[in-house]
Parts: C-alpha cells; sequence; structure tokens
C-alpha cells in the first residue's frame, strides 16, 4: 500500500533514551552492569497505587494492585545496595551523569536549566521498586540540522533505568524483575512532532545517536538504546510505541503504526454504515462450555478438563471485521486478542472470523452463535479460562470493541522485532510527576555550562575531515567510523598500539560488521580487550591476520584476555630463532630444489614455511630469514 | 496576596519579584531572560532553597528552577488552580467486624509531601488513613482520632501521659483492639512507655508506623498498617506491641513486645528487631500466628490499671572512654532523680566516675545501668570494676537495653519519689522488661537475608 504520508497528516515525535557510561549509578555508587547468575538476594512486594497530587490513579495500577499482583525482585552485592531495594533514600545526583547529558544538550543547542529538579513518574507495574522513575530535565529548546531541516529538540533529561523483567510465577500473578539495571543513568532526548514521514524519523533517530556517540561517555550493544515514537494521524490518535530497539526498524514501525490508524479508520466507518451503536455492544457474556463439552479443540479441552469454563460475547454487527489485517500478521481480532492478555492474562481468545478452525468445528461454531443469540452480521468472542480471568478478558474485549466506533484509541504500544507493535497498556494519567523530595535541588552553574562548552567534542563533520587528513583515512572509512559506536576507541587504539590507522580502522568498522552479521556477540567484546588484541599486534605478538579470530572468541568467553585467547586458538608467534630453525629445515628437505632453482626457489619455500605458520608469524620476517639463508 | 507568596517559600529576591508581576503559587505564570522563556504553574519554594529561583511545574510535569535576576521578566499568564489533597470517600463498616480504633500521632505512616521544606510531612489524619487503605473494611470497623501530629522526635513523657490516656478511655468504650500511628524514630519508647503505664490490658494496643512514606508506591504504610489492626482485633493476647516489617519482603510483618524492640536500622523496613526477646506473633496471608507461649491474654473482663505519670527529672549518660564525670554531677545539681548509666560491656563505667556516681547515689538519685550492648544481659559479678559499682548502689538492668531502661526509670520516678520503693519497682518486671532466659537464638543483629 503507498501511502501519501504528508496527505495522511502524520505526526512523529522521538524520544530516544541511552545509557550513560558512569563509573557509577545515578543515585547510588552501585557498579552500572548487569549480573547472569543466579540472584544472591530476592525479595517479594507489592506495589500500591497512590494518588496523585492531583488525586488521580493510574486506571491500569490500580487494576494491577486489585488484582493481588506481587513482585519478586532479584539482586546480587555487586550491582545493588539498599537504594535499588528501595530500603536506602537515594544518594545526590551523580554529577558526572548530570555533565554528559549537558553535553548532549549543548550539543543540540539547547538551554540548560539553573536548577535541577528531581521528579519522580509514577511506574507501577513493578519495573521500579519505589514505584516511580526518578527523572530530571537537565537543558531545552534546542535543534539539530538533519539534511537541510532544522528539528526542534524539546528537552534532554537524566533518568535512572528501571529494572528488567525475567519471568513471570504463578499464573502470571507474581512477576519478577532483576534490579540491576535499575539506577544506571539515563539520557533522554525528545524531539517536537515535527517529523512527517517514516524515513526522516529513521533519520533523525539516526542524526541524534550519532550525537549522543560523539560525547564519547554512552554505552552501546543491544539494550542500551531505546527510542519511543510518539505516532499521531489527525483521524487517528496520539499512540506511544515504546523499545524499538534498532535504529533500522523506526521507519517500519512508523509505516505499519500507520497502517494500522487508517485500517481502524475505515472499520470505524464500516461500523458506522452498519448502524452500529455502543450501546449495541454490551457485557452479556454466556456459558458456552456445553457447547464444547466434546471439543477437539486442544486449548478448550484442556480448559475445560481443568473444571475451567468457556464463555462468549457477542459483538454486535462486527462480523467479518475482526479478520480484517491491519498490520502484517496482525487483525482487527488481534486488538482484542492482546487486550483480552492483558486485562484477564489468559492465553488470547477464539473469534468467529476465523472459525472453524483450531479444532473447532463448524457445528460447533453453529451451537455457539445460537446459544449466544448472535445473528449473522454478528461476530462472537469466547474464551476458555477461569472464571476471574474469562470476565476480565471479556470485559476488556467489549471495551475495545466500542472504541473501535471512535476510531483509534490512544494507548501505549509496544514495538516487536518485525516492526510492528502490540498493546501495552492504557495511556498513563498526565498527572504523574511529583517532586522526589529525598535529594536537594541542583544548581547548574554559568561556570558548569562554561566549562562544558569550551570542551565540546568535535561536532561529526569536522570530525570526518580531520580523521581523513590526520589517519590518512579514505572518506568512506572515515565516515563509517563515525557512524559506528567506536569512533573514539579508533583514535585511542591507534595513538596507544601504533597499529597502521587503516587496520584499525577497517576493523573496527567493516570487520565488526560482518562479524555481526555473521552472529557473533560483537558488545561482549569490551574496549580495553579491543585495545589489548591491538596492543598484542603492535607489540609483534599477534598478526593482523589472527584480530578477528582472537575478537570473537574473546565475545564467547567471559572474563579471558588476550593470552588466554592466543593459548586456545594456538596463535603463539614464532619467535625469530624458531623461524630460522623452521626455515632451514625447510631448505634441508628440499635442498635438491633449491640447488636447482637457486634463489628462483623462494617462492616455494616462501609458500611451504607459511602454510606450516600462517597467522603464527610476519610474513616479512619470514621472507627476510628465507632470502637471507639463499643467499 | 504578598502573604500568600511568603507563605509560599519565596523569600528575598524571587519573592519581590513574583510579588511585583502579582503572581500566586498555582497561577500560570511565563518566566522570560535573554536566552529563554518558561511557562508553567508556579509551585511553592522549599524553604532551604535559595531565595534566587522561582520554581515552575511545566506543561510536561518536570518542575525547573529558574534564576531571577533584574533582566528576567515573570508575568502571569493565566489563574491556576491550587495544589491540593483531596480525601478519598471512607469505606462502608461492617457491622459484625470488631471494633479497633486507630490513633495518629504523626510520623512517616501518615505522610505527604511538603512543599514547605520540600521534605515529606506528615499530613494525613487517621481518617485519610483509612479511605487510603481501604481493605481495613474487611478487617474492622474502625474508628479514628489524631491524638498528636508531630513528628516521633518531638514527642515527650507529657506525650506519653497522654496518650495512655486516650488509649485507655477508647479501651474503656469497648474498642477491641488499638492501633497507634506512630513515626518510627522513638517508636520504641513510646511502646516501652505504654507497656508500663497500661497495666493488666484486656486487648491488644499495637504501635504501628512506616519506614517508606505513604505517598510512594512501595511504601510499607498501609500493609503494616492492615497487620496491626489484624493483630490488635484478633491476636489472642492483650499486650502493647509494635507491628513493623519482618524482612524487606512485604510478606510478613511481625509484632515484637513493646518493652523489647528497638529500631536497629536508619532506612530499611525491617528496622526493628527483638532485642533478648522473641516476637510475640507473626501476620501472614492475613493470618495471626503466635510466636510465643509467653504472652498475657486477652480477657475483655480483665481489670485494667492505667498508670500514666511519668518523671521528667531523669537523665541518660553514655560511657564512653575519656568521659567527664562532670556531666553526672552536673545532672545531680540540676536535680536530677534518676541516671541511667549506659555502661560498656557487662556493666562498667571506668574508675574515674566512681566519686560522682557515689555522690549522686549519696544525694538520692536513683542510679541503674544497662550496657550499651544492647544484647545480652547485665553481669556485675565478674569483674572489680562491676562489683564496685553494686557497692557503690548502682541497681543492674538485667537484660533490658538502655532505651527501655531509662523509660522504666521515668515511670518508676513517676509512681514514687521515694528512692528506696523506686529500686524495688525497678527490679521487679512489670512488662515483660525482663526474661529470665537469653537463648542463642536471639543473640545478635540480623545479617543480610
Amino acid at each position: 500500500m503507498e501511502i501519501d504520508y504528508a496527505k495522511a497528516g502524520l505526526k512523529v515525535g522521538l524520544e530516544i533514551h541511552q545509557q550513560l557510561n558512569t563509573q557509577e549509578k545515578l543515585f547510588c555508587s552501585c557498579k552500572p552492569e548487569l549480573f547472569k547468575e543466579e540472584p544472591e538476594i530476592t525479595f517479594l512486594r507489592r506495589l500500591r497505587p497512590t494518588q496523585s497530587e492531583l488525586g488521580q490513579v493510574d486506571p491500569a495500577a490500580f487494576f494491577e494492585f486489585q488484582k493481588g499482583i506481587k513482585i519478586r525482585y532479584e539482586a546480587n552485592r555487586a550491582t545493588s545496595c539498599l537504594v535499588e531495594m528501595d530500603e536506602e533514600p537515594p544518594h545526590p545526583l551523580n554529577m558526572d551523569a548530570l555533565e554528559v547529558v549537558l553535553t548532549a544538550a549543548l550539543m543540540m543547542n539547547m538551554q540548560p536549566i539553573d536548577e535541577v529538579h528531581v521528579m519522580r513518574k509514577t511506574v507501577i507495574d513493578g519495573s521500579n521498586t519505589t514505584g516511580f522513575q526518578r527523572t530530571c530535565i537537565i537543558a531545552s529548546d534546542g535543534w539539530i540540522k538533519v539534511g537541510e531541516k532544522i528539528i526542534p529538540m524539546q528537552a534532554a533529561s537524566l533518568e535512572e533505568d528501571a529494572a528488567r523483567k525475567t519471568g513471570t510465577e504463578d499464573g502470571g500473578k507474581t512477576i519478577r524483575y532483576r534490579i540491576d539495571r535499575l539506577g544506571i543513568p539515563l539520557i533522554e532526548v525528545a524531539t517536537a512532532p515535527v517529523i512527517y514521514s517514516p524515513m526522516e524519523a529513521q533519520e533523525v533517530a539516526f542524526a541524534i545517536g550519532r550525537i549522543l556517540r560523539d560525547t564519547g561517555k554512552v554505552m552501546r550493544g543491544l539494550g542500551t538504546i531505546r527510542q519511543d515514537l510518539n505516532v499521531s494521524l489527525p483521524n487517528g490518535a496520539l499512540i506511544e510505541i515504546k523499545g524499538v530497539q534498532e535504529l533500522e526498524l523506526i521507519s517500519k514501525v512508523v509505516e505499519y503504526e500507520v497502517q494500522r490508524q487508517l485500517g481502524l479508520i475505515q472499520v470505524k466507518e464500516e461500523l458506522r454504515s452498519r448502524g452500529i451503536k455502543a450501546e449495541a455492544l454490551t457485557d452479556e457474556f454466556v456459558d458456552v462450555s456445553e457447547v464444547f463439552r466434546q471439543t477437539k479443540c486442544k486449548v478448550i479441552r484442556k480448559a475445560l478438563d481443568k473444571k475451567q469454563s468457556a464463555m462468549a460475547v457477542k459483538l454486535a454487527g462486527f462480523t467479518g471485521l475482526l479478520k480484517r489485517e491491519l498490520m502484517p500478521d496482525f487483525r482487527v481480532g488481534t486488538e482484542l486478542s492482546d487486550r483480552a492478555k492483558f486485562w484477564g492474562r489468559v492465553g488470547g481468545v477464539f473469534h468467529t472470523d476465523e472459525l472453524p478452525a483450531y479444532g473447532v468445528t463448524a457445528e460447533e461454531v453453529e451451537a455457539l452463535r445460537k446459544t449466544v443469540g448472535a445473528s449473522e452480521g454478528d461476530a462472537v468472542v469466547f474464551v476458555a479460562d477461569t472464571e476471574e480471568n474469562i470476565l476480565d478478558a471479556l470485559k476488556a474485549v467489549v471495551e475495545r470493541a466500542r472504541e473501535a466506533l471512535a476510531g483509534v484509541p490512544a494507548e501505549t504500544r509496544t514495538a516487536k522485532g518485525d516492526g510492528t507493535t502490540r498493546y501495552m497498556r492504557p495511556r498513563p494519567g498526565a498527572a504523574r510527576m511529583y517532586p522526589e523530595t529525598d535529594i536537594p535541588p541542583t544548581l547548574i552553574t554559568a561556570e558548569l555550562v562554561e566549562r562544558i562548552r569550551s570542551n565540546l567534542p568535535e561536532p561529526a563533520e569536522k570530525k570526518q575531515a580531520r580523521l581523513m587528513t590526520q589517519y590518512d583515512l579514505n572518506e568512506k572509512l572515515a565516515n563509517q567510523l563515525i557512524d559506528s559506536e567506536y569512533g573514539v576507541l579508533f583514535e585511542a587504539i591507534v595513538k596507544e598500539t601504533g597499529v597502521a590507522a587503516t587496520t584499525v580502522a577497517v576493523f573496527l568498522t567493516e570487520a565488526l560488521k560482518s562479524l555481526r552479521r555473521d552472529g557473533v556477540q560483537v558488545e561482549n567484546v569490551t574496549d580495553e580487550q579491543i585495545t589489548e588484541i591491538f596492543s598484542g599486534v603492535g607489540s609483534g605478538e599477534l598478526v593482523k591476520e589472527a584480530v578477528a579470530d582472537v575478537f570473537v572468541w574473546l565475545s564467547k568467553n567471559d572474563g579471558k584476555n588476550l593470552q588466554d585467547a592466543v593459548g586456545a586458538l594456538g596463535l603463539k608467534m614464532f619467535s625469530k630463532a624458531e623461524l630460522a630453525k623452521l626455515v632451514d629445515h625447510v631448505i634441508a628437505e628440499n635442498r635438491q630444489s633449491v640447488d636447482q632453482m637457486g634463489k628462483n626457489a623462494f617462492g616455494m619455500l616462501m609458500g611451504i614455511v607459511m602454510k606450516e605458520v600462517r597467522g603464527k608469524a610476519d610474513p616479512g620476517l619470514v621472507s627476510a630469514l628465507l632470502r637471507e639463508r639463499l643467499k | 496576596m504578598s502573604k500568600k507568596a511568603e507563605s509560599s517559600g519565596y523569600k528575598g529576591e524571587a519573592l519581590s519579584a513574583l510579588t511585583k508581576a502579582g503572581c500566586q503559587v498555582g497561577d500560570v505564570i511565563r518566566v522570560t531572560s535573554k536566552e529563554k522563556t518558561y511557562e508553567g504553574i508556579l509551585i511553592p519554594r522549599s524553604e532551604t532553597g535559595d531565595t534566587e529561583h522561582v520554581v515552575v511545574k511545566l506543561k510536561s510535569g518536570y518542575n525547573v528552577g529558574v534564576h531571577v535576576t533584574p533582566n528576567v521578566k515573570i508575568e502571569k499568564v493565566g489563574k491556576g488552580t491550587k495544589p491540593s489533597f483531596a480525601s478519598p470517600p471512607l469505606p462502608e463498616q461492617k457491622p459484625e467486624l470488631p471494633k479497633a480504633v486507630i490513633l495518629s500521632t504523626g510520623g512517616t505512616i501518615a505522610s505527604r509531601v511538603d512543599y514547605r521544606t520540600g521534605a515529606v510531612r506528615s499530613a494525613l489524619s487517621a481518617n485519610d488513613l483509612y479511605g487510603v487503605v481501604p481493605e481495613l473494611s474487611d478487617v474492622a470497623r474502625v474508628k479514628t482520632e489524631i491524638v498528636f501530629s508531630i513528628y516521633s522526635e518531638n514527642l515527650t513523657q507529657k506525650h506519653w501521659s497522654q496518650l495512655a490516656q486516650t488509649v485507655a478511655e477508647h479501651i474503656n468504650q469497648g474498642a477491641e483492639g488499638v492501633v497507634i500511628a506512630h513515626g518510627t524514630d522513638t517508636m520504641a519508647y513510646t511502646a516501652a512507655a505504654l507497656s508500663f503505664a497500661l497495666q493488666n490490658l484486656p486487648v491488644p494496643v499495637i504501635l504501628v508506623g512506616a519506614q517508606r512514606s505513604s505517598d510512594r508506591p512501595s511504601s510499607d504504610a498501609a500493609t503494616n498498617l492492615i497487620a496491626a489492626v489484624q493483630a490488635a482485633t484478633r491476636g489472642p493476647f492483650a499486650e502493647v506491641g509494635l507491628a513493623m516489617h519482618e524482612t524487606p519482603s512485604d510478606t510478613a510483618i511481625v509484632v515484637n513486645r513493646g518493652t523489647k524492640v528497638r529500631k536497629c536500622h536508619t532506612s530499611r523496613r525491617d528496622t526493628f528487631e527483638p532485642v533478648n526477646a522473641t516476637p510475640i506473633a507473626r501476620v501472614e496471608n492475613n493470618e495471626v500466628i503466635m510466636l510465643t507461649d509467653y504472652y498475657q491474654k486477652r480477657d475483655a473482663a480483665k481489670k485494667f490499671v492505667v498508670k500514666p505519670e511519668f518523671s521528667e527529672a531523669v537523665a541518660l549518660v553514655k560511657f564512653h572512654p575519656g568521659l567527664d564525670p562532670a556531666v553526672i554531677d552536673w545532672h545531680v545539681e540540676r536535680g536530677c532523680n534518676g541516671i541511667l548509666l549506659e555502661g560498656s560491656g557487662l556493666g562498667h563505667v571506668s574508675k574515674y566516675c566512681f566519686d560522682a556516681v557515689s555522690n549522686a547515689v549519696k544525694r538520692g538519685v536513683v542510679v541503674a545501668l544497662a550496657s550499651q550492648c544492647i544484647w545480652g544481659r547485665v553481669n556485675m559479678n565478674v569483674y572489680d570494676t562491676g562489683r564496685d559499682l553494686l557497692n557503690l548502689g548502682v541497681i543492674p538492668l538485667e537484660d533490658m537495653f538502655p532505651e527501655t531502661a531509662l523509660v522504666k526509670l521515668m515511670w518508676v520516678l513517676g509512681q514514687t519519689s521515694d528512692p528506696e520503693e523506686a529500686k524495688k519497682l525497678l527490679k521487679t518486671n512489670i512488662a515483660g522488661e525482663f526474661s529470665p532466659r537469653t537463648l542463642p537464638q536471639e543473640i545478635g543483629v540480623k545479617g543480610d537475608e
């Protein structure tokens, strides 16, 4: 489907979050690292929705609380202290983190705030032990240039990252979160909603990412950067899409969201032309367990065997609409099903637009329709589960069906790896922010701003030109370096190890890109390890041909160093003496040929020796030794 | 107008600029300087903040402080609503449930954000608490009363007396359990004081607090409060207890004896530890589980005695290397009737304090001793120093830790002015403050879970 986005009135705003590479977390002295081992400490909590200053309670939060949702937190001593456990008040704001945000903000031409006030943003899904995320605005009202267009930047904020979900227990009633990530400083940068096409959204995100990398103080790798999109259409709604992890996916996510909204608008119009009113969609749930007493459908069978039941609801006038595709592999029925999963904790719903199928027979569908009194134009939705879950699920289904009459419901969605999005939760109420009184306001003095302004990292264009002249790189390589996450590391390695700039640049750009494509976990190898590898090349312990092999080995072997890799891969270099011995041996073995060919035997001998020592000896040295012996 | 601006915490340059512009807290204002413009709601200023910034809540919800200089222009753009807190509706009372009373004294269990100091302040009434924790309506018919509204560090002996009398009134009116919401800092002192003042209780009296303020979703206030009301109305015991988290988890609330419990951590939820004792009960999954056989039984027919007098002429002197004995003399000169020495180890103070101690005893001051080790029992027969102190007339207070011992001394001297009678009373076990046996599992501070 070719869409004219300008005509459709698309508006996109971006919020980019990236973890900062500081020594400590934002509000305590724990290391900003994750752990993979079993947790040393666990504790169980409940979060209770509190009234905001305006007396409003987040509906999703209140619902979860009513359902008795518990959270089991996992921690270890290296990455969490009492602050993350919400057993101790936060320490003062990490000033290093503030300086990184200020740096990025000044690069985006923003105005620093005079006095920073940390706020509590209510987040009650368990991802924050406190029930709120601490966040503060550091600067506002800037701009960046993307191509020829000026993109206004609304604000740069500093906030704490959240705990990460590691699973659920007890049929979804207990959610597990690991608090290692909680408190890692994040920069959040938000643009105004002035982006008008999917591709432009991606380009702007790319440009912002480049500036953040230029600070040299942001983390890299999967999970360290997260893009949220605010997508709106004039007759649709403002949809908040959370957690797009890959830059390349942004344009697709926007494209799909526009398709989804246009599709929902069509559904609205069709419902209107069918004369369906909200009153026709009622919470009349009918027990249909009897219909499926003999069913071959495994899902329903399993539920009924557990003495659970099956209940159905009629959606007046919806027949044929539920199978309408809104995004690839995503139909109007999926919208209903997602709501049922969220509010009713069920695995999904069945609806008559997709039946007979899944072992449900035409006879059963007929009986089902009859039991709920559905006429030809009506769709029927049903669920098999516990009664509590069914009631919550079907209520949510009817609610969503009513919303279809109005078009696109405003909600928060989460991005999937294929670019489609799924329902995440309702849009939180406006009154989510209140002051974090445990942290005194922090001044951003004119002196601090001046110091940072006079030490800003060079902007990308300037840096590219400098890399080309200073390191004799071609334009393409210089460009790739700037766009990679390794621009800063490149210069450090060249300076420290003396390895040829082109060798380092090619490895950090093209080689890493292809390794990543081959599935190598590139982010597992630290800057220190990469530097160590090139130090090895510089000192002659390693040939440059072996760099990739060592890198791959290190990516698979946590906590090991260059020596371990060299040992494990059998890359120990031949010493000059050993090489000399080998050369002598090869000459002796091929005495006859050498005598016949004289100096012309070089090529052949070189081939034999190198076959033996490839990756473990510098070819230059072999050739020198060979020539000397052949004289 | 300017009066209102003053009460909003603004002073100096910021106050005069706001006054000049005719802006009040809650108004929508625009602040413009050379480089930037902020528009939003004028927020009160913390009193500890400087005089040069005004705080604006932006449309995004963020607060920012804007530096006020002569070049900065402040305008009022519109009238806004004042930040305020509306009480939620109270849940319905169920006639079949027991009658409980929740008394409020202030503190973290009942607090809201305070713009005045920029900190958390006690502000919710006991009534608010009930509305905010609607689950209570499934536990008891709750009556609430605000006795005080002060931080627990501002409570004195007078407040203990008043509180004891208020509790007694409610019990006499038929309360089947009393819960006292209290700041945690001095909650254990109050628990001990009430333990001595309320004797032969017919029903439980449970103190409860919170280590995380009730304005945050992770607050322990509600969980503790619900469990406290459950323990007060359903517990088979009739003593003064203190109910708080048992671990950092929200799963179990433990009730400790008022005379044997101490705040042992500045910030953790499980800050209250039983000292030289077993907890009385645990509340878990809405069940009250008894943890000991050693307790006073609930019995509505009991003859309840109230002895709410506490002396104010009692001092605590902590021994430390280099303590100036003149401190003891000073207390005696000031007319102190009782001194609690917080001795080292098994119960010692240095020889250079002996003259001062001896002088105090001769002047009719009751001098008693508890150990600063907190855990364990005083034994003054082991070393010379201990025996010498006994000979000087110092009363050893067994396995009472210093805070309970101090409160007991205040209470004893509130009952009698005769030193000999006071000493006798001091050595009598009134409210489980002495335990005859110290068991190995009760020694020491809890480590990490």
